[in-house]
């Protein structure tokens, strides 16, 4: 009982000490930039219910999604191909570390040149900047799968769609999700800078735009907002993470016992 | 051969040569920007704020994450928080840094440190905690300080962290020094190319963003360096001398 209150206070203790502290000293505030929580949070209550929900949260949350799912993915199958076969491996290499190296908010107007400023663009770019970081792993997490079990599998003739799945993937999954995680943040970057540069909605665009209109506690409603959205994926990314790598742990834990 | 694929692709109509020139003209079109006082200006800009930039996140990572991690009560009292900001996009950001500073050198630094401080301190949190215990321990019984026992046993142990760390804040904060100056438009490379892709000038735009490109890559083989330099005694990299 004790030690789960400990836990409660070591977790929330902070956190609640912040927030009341920030709720006080803004409290009186008449900067104009830095409203009171209070007005923030009211803010909140009245911007991010019913018709901004639908308008902009959703359509920010489908492209984020689509293209995270379309970027690893393709980085995932790539990756495994270039990553088993050798002679495409060092011929690529040198230029995806080459196009990894662009910063990718630079994706953001070559794609527009092509795909204009609708949906189809913001998802290719979320997708194209999701590719590298995950392409990359998989690649390095294929080459490096241990020698042993590739040579016991095959003894054992495991082949095909069997070895793709219990040997290549299984022994990457360590490495491409170092990979995800690393383009989850990407990601979130790109789908905000995309509705920025490129406003038609979502809630990149609404932020712009309130802090446009000096609509300064909804503007930061929205910052709170996006940071939520931010800590969501992140703890969903990890729920997958632990479900995936559970035989990874269990590897670790018994060796070093 | 990329190159020639990029070269071809435009001339034999695949792709409009208005969304992507051929290489000869995108270098045609780097050959004029290089010339211009402004661009060498804006290479100026960016690569001023993504040091300062750079610089305060690190030192404000290795000294707030060497504090925290080094006490234990602390580290637990602080984790939760750490988890919760350290996902939030330093993106969203961006009006705060707008009205706050427009479109001053400020603003790019105030997405710079966000984004990069973060990267800094988990890798010397991570750092700190894979100090050996015996090692620890050892030190203690031979009487060492608090300082000395840092200077000797945590410091040489979480470098190579540290220097992770430093790795991966160099990249993130040349991507939020160039977004700052796409998005909010403080001066540098990201403004031109906002501006060249605002006046259809497409070559030029393909120019700039090569240019960001290249600079990527030069700091990142630079960091290496450095850090190669500075763990020359470190097992990663003295294992590198001996192809395995």
């Amino acid at each position: 009982m004790t030690a789960v209150a400990r836990r409660l206070v070591l977790i929330l203790g902070l956190p609640v000490i912040l927030l009341v502290v920030w709720w006080f000293v803004s409290a009186g505030s008449t900067t104009y930039y830095l409203p009171p929580l209070s007005a923030i949070l009211d803010a909140f209550g009245r911007k991010w219910t019913g018709g901004a929900l639908r308008d902009h949260v959703l359509p920010s949350v489908a492209r984020l999604s689509l293209g995270y799912v379309l970027g690893v993915g393709a980085a995932v199958v790539l990756g495994v191909l270039i990553g088993l076969v050798r002679p495409v491996r060092a011929a690529t290499e040198p230029v995806f570390e080459f196009f990894r190296a662009f910063p990718p908010p630079v994706l953001v107007p070559v794609i527009m040149l092509f795909a204009g400023i609708g949906d189809t663009m913001k998802v290719i770019v979320i997708a194209m900047g999701c590719l590298w970081p995950v392409l990359l792993n998989t690649v390095e997490g294929v080459r490096g799968l241990d020698g042993i079990l590739s040579d016991t599998s095959r003894a054992y003739r495991i082949t095909g769609l069997a070895r793709l799945r219990h040997l290549v993937l299984r022994g990457a999954s360590p490495q491409i999700m170092t990979g995800a995680r690393q383009a989850m943040a990407i990601a979130i970057i790109l789908m905000v800078i995309s509705e920025m540069f490129a406003p038609t909605n979502g809630l990149g665009y609404s932020i712009v735009e309130d802090q446009r209109t000096f609509a300064i506690p909804e503007m930061w409603s929205g910052i709170i907002l996006l940071g939520l959205l931010g800590v969501a994926y992140s703890l969903l990314l990890r729920v997958v993470e632990w479900r995936v790598l559970a035989w990874h742990r269990g590897l670790r834990r018994a060796r070093r016992s | 051969m990329l190159i020639a694929i990029l070269e071809t692709l435009p001339r034999v109509g695949v792709v409009s040569a208005r969304h992507l020139p051929p290489t000869s003209a995108v270098a045609a079109a780097f050959v004029e920007e290089v010339r211009k006082r402004a661009f060498w200006v804006a290479l100026g800009d960016t690569l001023t704020s993504w040091a300062i930039g750079l610089a305060i996140a690190v030192a404000a990572g290795v000294v707030l994450g060497f504090v925290i991690g080094g006490i234990g009560p602390l580290r637990e009292f602080t984790a939760s928080t750490v988890e919760f900001l350290r996902p939030i996009p330093s993106v969203a950001l961006i009006p705060l840094a707008v009205i706050l500073f427009g479109t001053r050198i400020q603003s790019a630094l105030l997405l710079i440190v966000y984004a990069s401080f973060w990267q800094v301190l988990i890798q010397v949190l991570g750092g700190v905690r894979e100090v050996d215990p015996v090692a620890d321990e050892t030190a203690r019984s031979y009487g060492l300080g608090a300082w000395a026992r840092f200077r000797h046993v945590l410091w040489p142990t979480a470098l190579p962290y540290v220097m992770t760390g430093v790795r991966l804040a160099a990249s993130v904060a040349l991507v939020l020094a160039i977004t700052a100056e796409l998005i909010v438009g403080t001066d540098g490379l990201g403004k031109l190319i906002g501006t060249a892709q605002a006046s259809q000038a497409v070559p030029a735009m393909y120019a700039l963003i090569a240019v960001t490109g290249v600079l990527g890559i030069v700091i990142n083989v630079g960091v290496r360096a450095v850090e190669r330099r500075l763990l020359f005694w470190h097992q990663s990299v003295r294992g590198e001398v001996i192809p395995s």
